[in-house]
């Protein structure tokens, strides 16, 4: 088994095919959208794979230590920002294959329209412990 | 196996340890190895007398830790020593325990962890799940705690306000993984009631009652959240209204008003509304009154400026609201709400986005999106 982040952001990738924010989208679309999230994490439950889920609130603080004594510098809070990490899902599945199937599925989440998002998403293996066997 | 009932004995149990002269960190850690043995042992194997079980194998565990720790060699032969405490000692060790668990010189987060297992006798791992944190984590969080308070005496009364304020933050923790903090916040706290006679543990007992009854309708399929005013009131639990109603008339009888028993006056008004239409609004801006008189926190500010509109219409509302700082959690969601029932659905629909974003939780940023859309969607018409 092999961990992967499926990290949800909006930052340097492709751009989507979709671009209409969430708040113009009807009520029920807004539903539709939240319990396919909500049973696809329950899927993945059920077959063993799923490890975590978790979302971020968009506003975020960058800092930095600023030398002996001092305070640490800050910029921010940014509200708006074009590098939002919107939120990931942590899943251990048996195959790199998998794991891009897994993110196809998500990324088909339903939204304007009841059509497919076809949001990007990005898969990231997580770094391992080495083997105990080597050679 | 009956947890509850497990759970029940837990501050018993660490207060017969003290009583015999041992620490409180090493007996609270010998009940809790105890409790897992329990948990273990009882389904197939049910003791006759749960309680004497209890003393008995926490006492061994004692016993073995001590053994096997030479550090503690001379705590044993303290025990061996010293006479046990006669009568004229305060007896209640549950309510001592309370108060240590809260005690001062702890942060909340410490103090409720405290509280959960030395009181209501969880385990580590089931306090670790509750909080989505590591059981090791917790683990050290547990164990710093009773560190920080291992030279405060165990009989010292202590202040009711920080046992309040660590039962209350239990409650609003609500429900996450496999314990409902909510249920067991209750259960703490009616212990505390049945111990004490407080006007504000009366006064929390009720609050938590009144809301606890509301839970089923708080939420629907998906986890969408409903807001008082389109909640389907049959679902409400009558048995729990009619008992939190009870215990606070008995509080207010009292005289003596503490901010739990405001708030729970306020949501005794809307529990008493069979719709959200007969709801008296003008007494629950008065308890409001009643409340910033107490407290002067900004989310009793801010809740009073929805009741104010509510009461006096939308731009009352407004005023009030004009009046706190923009900065304040939920500011923008309750601006949004004034400004839809004033009618002005573009700058409503706004708020309500950028309340989504500044919402602290993803039931909050859907209700708030979902709120944006569809007076967006009533726009396009």
């Amino acid at each position: 088994m092999a961990k992967y982040l499926l990290l949800k952001h909006y930052r340097g990738g492709p751009t989507p095919l979709h671009d209409v924010p969430m708040d113009k989208w009807t009520p029920e679309e807004i539903s539709a959208h939240v319990q396919y999230m909500r049973d696809f994490a329950a899927q993945l439950e059920g077959t063993g794979e799923f490890v975590e889920g978790q979302a971020l609130s968009p506003e975020g603080t960058f800092v930095r230590y600023d030398g002996e004594g001092r305070p640490p510098v800050t910029d921010g809070p940014f509200a708006e920002t074009k590098d939002l990490i919107a939120g990931w899902m942590v899943i251990d599945v048996e195959t790199y294959e998998r794991a891009l199937e897994l993110a196809g599925e998500l990324s088909a989440a339903p939204g304007a329209g009841g059509k497919p998002l076809h949001e990007w998403l990005e898969v990231r293996p997580f770094l391992t412990v080495p083997p105990t066997i080597s050679e | 196996m009956d947890e509850a009932v497990l759970r029940t004995l837990t501050p018993t149990v660490i207060g017969i340890l003290v009583r015999r002269g041992v620490d409180f960190a090493t007996a609270e850690d010998a009940v809790q190895d105890a409790l897992v043995e329990a948990v273990r042992a009882w389904p197939t194997d049910p003791p006759r007398d749960p309680k004497g079980w209890l003393i008995a194998v926490s006492w061994r565990k004692f016993l073995d830790a001590a053994r096997a720790d030479s550090s503690r060699r001379r705590r044993e032969a303290l025990v061996e020593v010293e006479p046990p405490p006669g009568p004229g000692e305060p007896v209640d060790d549950t309510l001592a325990l309370y108060f240590l668990c809260a005690h001062p010189s702890l942060t909340s987060a410490s103090a409720v962890a405290l509280t959960l297992r030395a009181v209501g006798g969880l385990t580590t791992r089931q306090i670790a799940r509750a909080y989505l944190v590591p059981e090791a984590t917790m683990a050290q969080r547990i164990s710093r705690a009773k560190r920080t308070v291992s030279g405060v005496r165990f009989n010292q009364p202590g202040d009711v306000a920080t046992v309040l304020r660590v039962l209350y933050l239990v409650f609003n923790e609500g429900y996450s993984g496999d314990v409902d903090l909510a249920a067991e916040a209750i259960r703490l706290t009616r212990q505390l009631a049945a111990r004490i006679r407080h006007e504000e543990v009366a006064g929390l007992l009720a609050l938590m009652l009144l809301h606890h009854a509301r839970r089923a309708a708080r939420t629907a399929a998906g986890g969408r959240l409903v807001p008082l005013a389109e909640q389907d009131r049959s679902r409400w639990d009558t048995s729990l209204i009619a008992e939190g109603v009870q215990v606070l008339q008995n509080a207010l009888a009292r005289d003596r008003l503490g901010e739990y028993q405001a708030q729970a006056a306020i949501a005794a008004l809307h529990a008493d509304a069979r719709t959200a239409a007969e709801t008296d609004w003008v007494q629950i801006v008065e308890w409001y009154d009643e409340l910033m008189r107490l407290t002067d926190s900004p989310v009793a500010r801010l809740n009073r400026a929805v009741a104010v509109g509510e009461a006096d219409g939308p731009r009352a509302g407004l005023a009030a609201l004009a009046e706190l700082d923009p900065a304040l959690p939920r500011h923008r969601a309750v601006a949004a709400y004034l400004h839809e029932r004033a009618g002005e659905l573009t700058t409503a629909a706004r708020l309500y986005a950028e309340a989504a974003r500044l919402a602290p939780s993803l039931p909050e940023i859907d209700h708030l999106t979902r709120q944006a859309a569809r007076l967006n969607a009533d726009l396009r018409r």
